[in-house]
């Protein structure tokens, strides 16, 4: 199967995922928008998405996609880790030197993605777990109704201190993954082979864009919690 | 102003394939800046005959950029610190008076030291000899100008037929892969008439040979085009990549 035994179709494999993911995650930030709209307003935009897709059969098959696809994505990553290394040798340069023009996120992909996964489960505890999860297994994993998605993330984010903490960590997850999509989204277009002499520069635009919007709309929820939480401790 | 310097060379030997090799340093005085890094290396190696030691063995040919033999590691850069050159183009002025140089073999699996210096890249050859030909029907020669060719393919077939198979972009690649390479020679024929019959078959065996050789996988990093002596651009890469995957398709 040449999308295991060929390099080209380990990559392509990697940027299928990858930007599938990306998708997700576009979906995701726009969604929790709905969260800092909701409490300016005091519309319920964000539980009536949560209704929506809890755990609807949908839902479920979603999430399973969503979930294979990011073990995929790991599981590829490390195989590809491992034949570089060894393509590499055992015996390394004495001294190397950076090169013009190439980005250090390129060369740490495997780390950035470490500390990205490495938040998804803490991620998926402090959400998942209390949302979907309970409402699937009808489990009392904490002392919110699991309908309840708003009350749930906003008792996390403004909780004091502890709201504090959880808000900086979310942020370098947030980092780590902005600067993640800053080599991968123009990667993966690259190894679909949508790049030519004028598109290389336009690619890489577009992976920044992509990175950045991506990565705002969540950026965008934590720090309005962060300033209602801190608003509240000096009150 | 060019003038004389004093420098210490750090030099990779390695008596034989098999052999643990080691770093050795030599002061070497009076080098004239306008010399050429392979001549400062050929000066050192009259110094070395004269102590009776045994000279650094090192690849080097056409001496004016264009074979692609001179393969050294020069303070962590393919070809040393200056962009868009060969070592053989290196020179002297470069460096600076009491500057430790270090020079390394390429080091890449699919690249096995011969000794000190030298490295064996029969691989590349090999990858040419899966793909990188157009096969030929013999006959009567064809006109020269019965195929028009738009002057932009011409062009970026010729900037890909730059490539002088030196193997910078795998030394430099992290990922030890040789997608630079196999890409440019790839390109160089799948963007033109003649070589287009067989682009699906000329990608995929292409890249089938490198991987079996034992090169890694790109990931786009970009360090092969950045440290290329002939600047061989990333797209072409996409384009292996476009070949490949269409042909897979097209099975």
């Amino acid at each position: 199967m040449w999308l295991k035994d060929s390099s080209i179709g380990r990559k392509l494999v990697m940027s299928i995922t990858g930007t599938f993911l990306v998708l997700f995650l576009l979906f995701h930030g726009t969604m929790n928008l709905c969260l800092v709209i909701d409490d300016i307003f005091g519309t319920t935009a964000y539980n009536w998405i949560c209704s929506m897709l809890g755990a609807n059969w949908y839902a479920i098959i979603g999430t399973l996609i969503i979930a294979l696809a990011v073990v995929v994505h790991f599981a590829y990553a490390i195989v590809l880790t491992i034949q570089n290394r060894r393509a590499r040798g055992n015996d390394r340069y004495a001294v190397e030197a950076r090169q013009e023009g190439v980005d250090w996120a390129s060369k740490n992909m495997l780390a950035l993605g470490i500390i990205v996964l490495g938040f998804i489960v803490l991620h998926l505890y402090n959400f998942w777990f209390k949302m979907q999860f309970a409402e699937l297994t009808g489990i009392h994993t904490s002392m919110f109704d699991p309908h309840d998605g708003s009350t749930i993330v906003k008792a996390l984010f403004t909780d004091g201190w502890c709201g504090i903490v959880y808000c900086l960590l979310y942020i370098v997850w947030l980092c780590a993954l902005w600067f993640h999509l800053s080599h991968g989204v123009w990667s993966a277009l690259q190894t679909m082979g949508l790049s030519n002499t004028k598109w290389l520069a336009r690619i890489k635009v577009i992976g920044t864009v992509v990175a950045t919007l991506t990565v705002g709309l969540f950026m965008v929820v934590i720090l309005y919690f962060l300033g209602v939480n801190i608003g509240q401790m000096c009150a | 102003m060019d003038s004389y310097i004093d420098i210490k060379v750090r030099v990779w030997r390695q008596a034989g394939p098999k052999a643990q090799g080691h770093f050795e340093t030599y002061e070497l005085k009076h080098v004239f800046q306008g010399a050429s890094f392979l001549e400062m290396i050929d000066i050192l190696n009259e110094q070395l005959i004269s102590e009776h030691k045994d000279p650094i063995a090192f690849d080097h040919d056409c001496r004016e950029g264009i074979c692609g033999m001179c393969s050294m590691y020069v303070n962590g850069h393919p070809h040393g610190p200056d962009s868009a050159i060969t070592t053989c183009q290196l020179h002297m002025r470069k460096f600076h008076d009491g500057e430790t140089i270090t020079v390394e073999p390429w080091r890449s699996r699919a690249f096995p030291v011969i000794k000190d210096l030298m490295v064996d890249r029969q691989a590349y050859d090999k990858i040419m000899q899966a793909g990188g030909f157009v096969s030929v029907n013999t006959g009567g020669v064809p006109d020269a100008n019965a195929i028009p060719i738009p002057k932009p393919i011409a062009d970026e077939a010729m900037d890909a037929a730059s490539c002088i198979g030196c193997g910078a972009c795998a030394a430099a690649c992290k990922n030890g892969s040789a997608m630079l390479f196999v890409a440019a020679k790839v390109s160089q024929l799948n963007l033109l008439p003649q070589g287009k019959a067989e682009k699906h078959q000329r990608a995929k065996a292409m890249l089938q040979k490198m991987d079996e050789l034992g090169f890694g996988n790109c990931t786009n990093t970009g360090a092969c085009a950045a440290e290329c002596p002939k600047q061989v651009s990333l797209t072409h890469i996409a384009r292996l990549n476009r070949d490949f995957i269409g042909a897979k398709f097209c099975d």
